[in-house]
């Protein structure tokens, strides 16, 4: 029975913010189990803190995964586009199962209150952006229920603290993946990203404001479906909360979200880290309980 | 004596479209462009008030696209080079930034607030690597001290910056301020350092004649000080009195005169003046997007505007925490309750 199942293993590749973070969400997940934490530098912030919570570790990259092919059976890239790009073949080859939460965009865009189950057939599949799961919920919502989307653009503001050295660097995927994604998800002719990185102390809550021009507003409609998207959301990230509209203003539909963060590893400031981290850890159980079940159908 | 060169760039063209909301045509930059030129400016930059990819409805759109501007600047420089202002996470390198150097743009300042220099690293070095001059800018750099400031602006030098700026975008700064930044700048950087001022106390053409002074050598100011709230540096203002000082900045007084005046008429709804409230936003060091939201949330609470911004000044906030004006406003409400008991 479901008692006697095997937890799923998997790696964490990448040791920065968003790797650390994932590696607590893991740990207290009751479908997963982390067979190694990957860095490249043992006394970076990460590392010590994985070294603290008894986690295997190494600092060799993705050779680890290649010299110890039983470590894991699904690996979340947490490194940078430019690594995931490197990486993808190699854990391809190996068979592994890779959710990216790089904005490298290799394998499907997954936001799971979307698109779970089309999701779950891929091996690779990419996490957007943390501007763009907090956002895309909303853009597809006005994707169903309006006519005519000319243009959705969507202001992501994050604390400084709360993004690492590779988020800095990756900027131009960021924009370039959260507005493909806000585009395939929406059906929105026109889409624009921007992302602001706030310095302000005590830091700021993560927030997305989404704007969209389209043709004839229904906010009721909108309302509905949001709602039930909302919900669902909120089952994996209880911090996810609209605080403003939908609304009308200037002809166009207004809606800000906040995103505060279950304060794992970085304080509750950080919602982007959490956002982008509990979509990955839905999918991922979501996968642990797919083969879970086929095991015991095997089994059986 | 050897003659003292100053470099001026004049954003004009782009901190100038914030006081008419991004609203500048194509007739009215082709005609500064040509008047700026003839004056002998080094670097004319044009552009949405935020800079290249800026236009949105979060900050405004720009009445006139990204290209166009470019394209129409590029036809009437002639002798003055085309400078663009970029910030990462606005602009990226393949939308928007190739195709601006492929229309032909000379000068690229890329800029981020002061702390955030790392976001700036990849636009820096592609742009250098095009063989563009390039330039870095710290925004906002009144919020740390010279030491931080430098370490920022080593940052951007590390990443391929020929030249820093730093920029008072609050108009917050005192002569001494600005003295004590360039000279950290100045000792500490390989690179050529540059000053932008805004108007707010009254300062900005004295500021960057210390900046001059102290050893910067490219200073930002723009026709008629034309820019949001108090305005920015006066150009013509600064060309008069840099002549007199004996800097040689390339720059025909009478023309810029001239190019002042043209801007005047064709670019502005009004002549950038310094109001009460921007006093008092350049004095507490708060940025001056804030004006509108704490004179109504002031009005809201009955409390005093210029209290409420010398708090937010106080708390060092930045755009995007407009919430805190209403926690301000409360609890400045509660305090003045409690004082009349």
């Amino acid at each position: 029975m479901a008692q006697s199942k095997r937890k799923l293993k998997i790696a964490i590749l990448g040791s920065g913010n968003i790797g650390t973070d994932l590696l607590i969400k893991a740990l207290r997940s009751p479908e997963l189990e982390c067979g190694v934490f990957i860095g490249r530098n043992l006394s970076s912030p990460g590392m010590v803190k994985a070294l603290s919570l008894g986690v295997t570790v190494s600092a060799d990259g993705v050779d680890y995964i290649v010299r110890n092919p039983g470590c894991c059976d699904l690996v979340f890239d947490a490194t940078s586009a430019k690594s995931h790009l490197e990486h993808a073949p190699i854990l391809k080859k190996l068979g592994k199962r890779v959710i990216d939460l790089t904005p490298a965009k290799v394998g499907l865009m997954s936001v799971p209150s979307v698109n779970l189950v089309d999701s779950l057939a891929e091996i690779n599949v990419n996490m957007v952006t943390c501007g763009g799961q907090a956002s895309i919920p909303v853009a597809y919502a006005i994707g169903q229920t309006q006519t005519d989307v000319d243009y959705i653009e969507v202001v992501s503001s994050i604390a400084s603290r709360s993004a690492g050295p590779a988020t800095r660097q990756n900027l131009d995927e960021y924009i370039k993946t959260t507005e493909d994604g806000l585009k395939e998800f929406s059906g929105a002719k026109r889409t624009k990203a921007i992302l602001n990185l706030n310095p302000a102390e005590p830091c700021v809550d993560m927030q997305a404001t989404i704007f969209a021009k389209v043709k004839a507003p229904d906010i009721g409609k909108l309302s509905d479906v949001l709602k039930g998207l909302v919900e669902k959301i909120r089952q994996y990230v209880p911090g996810y909360e609209v605080i403003l509209g939908p609304i009308i203003e200037n002809d166009r539909i207004v809606v800000m979200v906040r995103v505060r963060g279950l304060g794992d590893y970085l304080p509750a400031y950080a919602g982007n880290l959490d956002i982008i981290n509990c979509a990955a850890i839905a999918m991922a159980e979501e996968y642990a309980k797919a083969t879970g079940n086929q095991h015991s159908e095997r089994d059986g | 004596m050897l003659e003292r060169k100053i470099v001026i760039s004049d954003p004009t063209l782009r901190d100038g479209n914030h006081a008419v909301r991004h609203e500048l045509r194509v007739e009215q930059i082709a005609a500064y462009c040509k008047a700026a030129d003839a004056a002998g400016v080094s670097i004319v930059e044009v552009g949405h008030g935020n800079g290249l990819g800026a236009s949105s409805l979060q900050l405004g759109e720009s009445a006139t696209p990204d290209h166009i501007a470019l394209a129409t600047a590029r036809a009437h420089l002639k002798t003055s080079k085309l400078g663009i202002h970029v910030i990462p996470g606005f602009a990226t390198i393949e939308r928007d930034l190739k195709p601006a150097l492929e229309q032909g743009v000379d000068v690229v300042r890329v800029a981020s607030h002061c702390t955030e220099a790392d976001i700036c690293e990849r636009h820096i070095s592609f742009s250098r690597s095009m063989g563009v001059e390039v330039w870095g800018c710290l925004m906002m750099s009144h919020m740390i001290s010279p030491a931080l400031l430098l370490e920022q602006a080593r940052k951007m030098e590390s990443y391929g910056a020929e030249g820093v700026v730093f920029m008072d975008s609050s108009g917050h700064y005192i002569p001494d301020d600005v003295r004590q930044r360039v000279e950290a700048l100045v000792d500490g950087l390989s690179i050529a350092v540059g000053f932008h001022g805004h108007n707010n106390l009254g300062l900005a053409v004295a500021n960057s004649i210390v900046a001059a002074d102290s050893g910067a050598t490219l200073l930002d100011a723009c026709a008629r000080g034309f820019g949001a709230g108090a305005g920015n540096t006066q150009l013509e203002v600064l060309v008069a009195v840099l002549e007199r000082l004996g800097y040689s900045t390339g720059i025909d007084l009478y023309k810029m005169l001239d190019a002042a005046d043209l801007a005047e008429k064709i670019l502005m709804k009004v002549i950038p003046t310094i109001s009460s409230v921007s006093v008092v936003s350049g004095m507490a060091g708060v940025f001056s997007g804030f004006m509108r939201p704490v004179t109504r949330i002031a009005h809201e609470f009955g409390v005093d505007p210029r209290d409420v911004f010398f708090e937010l000044g106080r708390r060092k906030i930045v755009a995007g925490q407009e919430d805190l004006i209403l926690e301000v406003a409360k609890e400045l409400a509660v305090r003045t309750v409690k004082g009349c008991q």
